[in-house]
């Protein structure tokens, strides 16, 4: 599986129309370029997750869509990478009983995942190679795109070890003791069809063909073995997760995860988002994570019609900068002590920003990574709306549960809120070259 | 429009099916499955020994390489002149073809992907696809990578033709004899008998779906549905007379008179004798029957498994079962020629063959199976996700075994 394509100094160009017979998976761009001289740089690479703090100023960074981050690494791409604008998240049921279709199609994955994100085609062939009477490996929607900065990251969930205490695939034995189901929670109208799942796959990218395409490839390659559940489309991120980025706003109108980790921070990383060496359980997923994605609708209709004083009173933050409303700018610490008239305090009891400060949840922190969504309209002509969240934690148990049972009971975002779907997954740490995604699960 | 709507393949996209050409590949598409390709060429970026590039014009056949080592050998032909070009790679008797890739277009470019066994070959361009061609000689070293047999038995190929051809005149003679004692149940009234029959006898027809098909003008006047019609035009076969022995889910439906039912049983009776008469003198290639097996499942995949297709009588599994049963008979045909030629794919799509029916009969009831209706959505999307399993494999059968 050695990639020597495979980018992972900063600045490195790659060719963009090498051809070879068995690996026909050439820059995408390469196909529609021609065989000009003079190839594309579209496979400039990023410095990937933490090293990004130490990335040179943008003197010659390529255009953003052209850029690509590693594949292979410590951790997965798609965690504490720069959040990208657009999403195409995807769960899935195993469909064999048989573990040697697991571990081949999670090798599959990886493989047709690296060369995605590298910008090249799914399989070996490409969208038009191959046998003429064949289907081609390539199912040809992002040719002439660039890598458009695509990470593909993949996570196990609950059902993939036990289903009703059958070991499905002889590893209940390394299921974590945190990798389970995740409760009711207050609030909570769950469907069936929105939740749950036995893998995975989370595509991110600037261009949303780029990610459709990444999901699409894995749902065919996946044929036979593991058959889509559900899967959700995001249009716009809602967090940032590089100091790099401006705070994005979500369909409320809000900044939204002013105080999220970033890749910069790579202590509270480790305190709060990589799964640290543990039992026998869960020793395979040192360096890994926890991924908690919950569909949460929004009634926009009726918060659209809250005074401006309800909305910024209901957040506990300025609708215009995202400061706190104690005072100060968007990164102000908030002082939830300060009181104003009447002695009330200026961030109230029920807003959001009191309920979810790590200062009043036992410090903990999560990397959040949503993205907003609107699935067309209901009967009623309302917006099927609101935020696909997606958080990255150490454990569950400690940094998900609790908070959200404190947001479901008193926050005062709740009441503009529905939770509709939910799913816990265990990322595995990034795979090295030559490896496959998960691969520490199966070592005996 | 109170009938089922979905995209239906056109009468023209779906006899492309069986209208396509063998081409002479002899390889099967390697799998997606990792590690396939993970030898690094030995002579860096471009320097795939296997990898061979041909640039056909009206006067030459530039070839980029004298010898490839044994292997999978792929030959991407660019035709750089102003005919319509073939390349071939021919055997050292310069007349065994091992492979070719045929209708070249001026500026186009194709891959002709094959398995070669050491020896001595010719390649061959054919400008204006006529005369001997421009021929190089070619040789394959041994590489130790063991190639998949080259070549097709043509004893194999022959059988399978042939038995194919039986099998659809077989099932052609049995759709006649039920569809008219259908006819006649339902033309004299006795309703209770022809939706006995109707299921029963459609099997027939659905098991050669593709190729009944492929008479382009018969498959509308016999197997369209409501929701198929352009305004103002006239509806009959099978379907039109589902929706009268089970109206139930109409609103206002008049029941046809009994003229009407004469006529529209009597138009169904002549227009399977027609098909009976076409059927006989067709012969079938192994890209036909293999095209026609996968083009029976996207049947299934399109319009059973939704319950789309027998939206009154909501008999769809009988058709399910009749189309799998089609395209695991073309498979089977095939099976001595995938053996030899790509034994994983064989080995794959019968399990998968077997999966499907294996959920299939879950579902059975009598003679027959339980209505669609009866599905839950968790086991319509059982059956969805066994077709696609098998569907995927079924996808790359052609190539197997042109």
């Amino acid at each position: 599986m050695t990639d020597p394509s495979t980018p992972d100094v900063p600045g490195t160009a790659q060719p963009a129309t090498r051809r070879r017979a068995r690996d026909r998976g050439v820059s995408r761009r390469g196909v529609l370029a021609g065989a000009g001289a003079g190839a594309v740089g579209v496979g400039a690479g990023l410095a990937g997750g933490l090293g990004l703090g130490t990335r040179e100023s943008s003197a010659a960074q390529p255009a953003p869509e052209a850029q690509s981050h590693p594949f292979y690494g410590q951790h997965q791409a798609g965690i504490v990478t720069p959040a990208q604008d657009r999403l195409h998240f995807a769960a899935f049921d195993m469909v064999s009983e048989d573990r040697a279709d697991l571990v081949s199609l999670l090798q599959d994955w990886t493989v047709a995942a690296a060369r995605m994100t590298q910008g090249r085609d799914a399989g070996p062939f490409g969208a038009t190679s191959g046998p003429y009477d064949a289907p081609p490996d390539d199912t040809g929607e992002a040719l002439g795109l660039p890598p458009s900065r695509l990470t593909i990251t993949v996570g196990l969930g609950p059902s993939l070890f036990t289903v009703g205490g059958h070991d499905r695939y002889g590893l209940a034995g390394r299921q974590p003791v945190a990798l389970r189901r995740l409760p009711h929670f207050p609030g909570d109208n769950l469907e069936a069809e929105r939740s749950d799942g036995d893998l995975c796959i989370q595509a991110c990218s600037d261009d949303p063909q780029v990610a459709v395409h990444a999901v699409r490839n894995l749902a065919r390659i996946a044929f036979g073995r593991a058959a889509l559940r559900w899967s959700q489309l995001g249009f716009g991120r809602t967090s940032s997760t590089s100091t790099s980025q401006a705070t994005a706003r979500n369909l409320f109108g809000f900044k939204d995860g002013t105080m999220n980790l970033k890749a910069e921070e790579p202590s509270l990383l480790d305190q709060h988002v990589w799964v640290p060496p543990g039992d026998a359980r869960s020793s395979w997923l040192t360096g890994g994570s926890y991924l908690v994605a919950r569909r949460i609708n929004m009634t926009i209709e009726t918060w659209d019609r809250q005074p401006l004083r309800e909305q910024e009173r209901v957040i506990g933050r300025s609708k215009a900068e995202g400061a706190p409303l104690s005072g100060g700018a968007e990164f102000t610490q908030p002082d939830f002590a300060l009181t104003g008239r009447a002695d009330q305090p200026l961030i109230a009891p029920e807003a959001h920003v009191r309920m979810v400060h790590p200062d009043n949840n036992n410090g903990v922190q999560m990397l959040r990574r949503g993205y907003n969504f609107v699935d067309g309209s209901n009967g009623l002509g309302r917006m099927d709306a609101g935020l696909f969240f997606i958080a990255y934690v150490k454990d569950p148990r400690t940094h998900y549960i609790p908070v959200q049972n404190k947001i479901a009971r008193g926050d005062g975002l709740s009441e503009y809120l529905q939770h509709t779907g939910s799913a816990l997954f265990a990322v595995p740490p990034g795979a090295p070259e030559g490896g496959y995604l998960g691969q520490s699960l199966f070592a005996s | 429009m109170t009938g089922p709507s979905r995209p239906r393949p056109t009468a023209a996209r779906r006899r492309a099916g069986l209208a396509l050409t063998a081409t002479g590949a002899l390889l099967a598409l390697p799998l997606l499955s990792a590690c396939t390709d993970n030898t690094a060429p030995a002579g860096g970026d471009d320097g795939d020994p296997r990898a061979v590039t041909v640039q056909a014009t009206d006067q030459g056949c530039s070839v980029s390489s004298a010898s490839a080592p044994s292997g999978n050998l792929t030959f991407s032909v660019t035709n750089a002149g102003t005919k319509v070009t073939e390349f071939y790679l021919l055997a050292s008797d310069g007349l065994r073809i091992l492979g070719e890739v045929e209708n070249i277009g001026p500026g186009l470019s194709r891959d002709l992907v094959l398995s070669a066994p050491p020896g001595s070959y010719f390649t061959a361009c054919k400008p204006g696809m006529v005369g001997e061609g421009i021929r190089s000689a070619f040789a394959v070293s041994d590489s130790g990578d063991s190639a998949a047999p080259s070549g097709t038995d043509a004893q194999l190929v022959a059988t399978a033709n042939k038995n194919y051809a039986a099998y659809v005149k077989d099932q052609t003679e049995q759709l006649v004899a039920k569809t008219d004692a259908f006819a006649t149940a339902y033309a004299a009234g006795d309703d209770a008998k022809a939706r006995d029959l109707y299921p029963r006898a459609r099997v027939h027809w659905e098991r050669i779906e593709t190729v009944a098909e492929s008479f382009g003008d018969l498959d509308p006047k016999m197997d369209l549905r409501e929701a198929d019609l352009e305004a103002g035009q006239k509806w009959t076969g099978w379907h039109r007379i589902e929706k009268d022995l089970w109206p139930a889910r109409a609103k206002g439906y008049t029941p046809l008179t009994t003229a009407q039912r004469k006529t529209y049983a009597a138009d169904l009776v002549q227009n399977t004798a027609t098909l009976q008469g076409k059927v006989k003198t067709s012969t079938f290639t192994v890209d036909q029957i293999a095209n026609g097996s996968r083009g029976l499942l996207d049947e299934v995949a399109t319009g059973k498994v939704t319950g789309e297709e027998e939206y009154w009588s909501r008999t769809d599994l009988w058709d399910f079962q009749a189309n799998v049963d089609g395209a695991r008979v073309g498979f089977e045909g095939l099976r001595p020629v995938v053996q030899q030629k790509d034994p994983a794919l064989d080995t794959e799509i019968d399990e998968r063959f077997t999966a499907l029916q294996e959920l299939l009969d879950q579902h059975r009831r009598g003679a027959g199976f339980v209505s669609y209706d009866d599905l839950s959505t968790g086991e319509v999307k059982q059956l969805s996700d066994a077709v696609n399993a098998l569907a995927e494999p079924l996808s790359r059968l052609t190539a197997a075994v042109v």
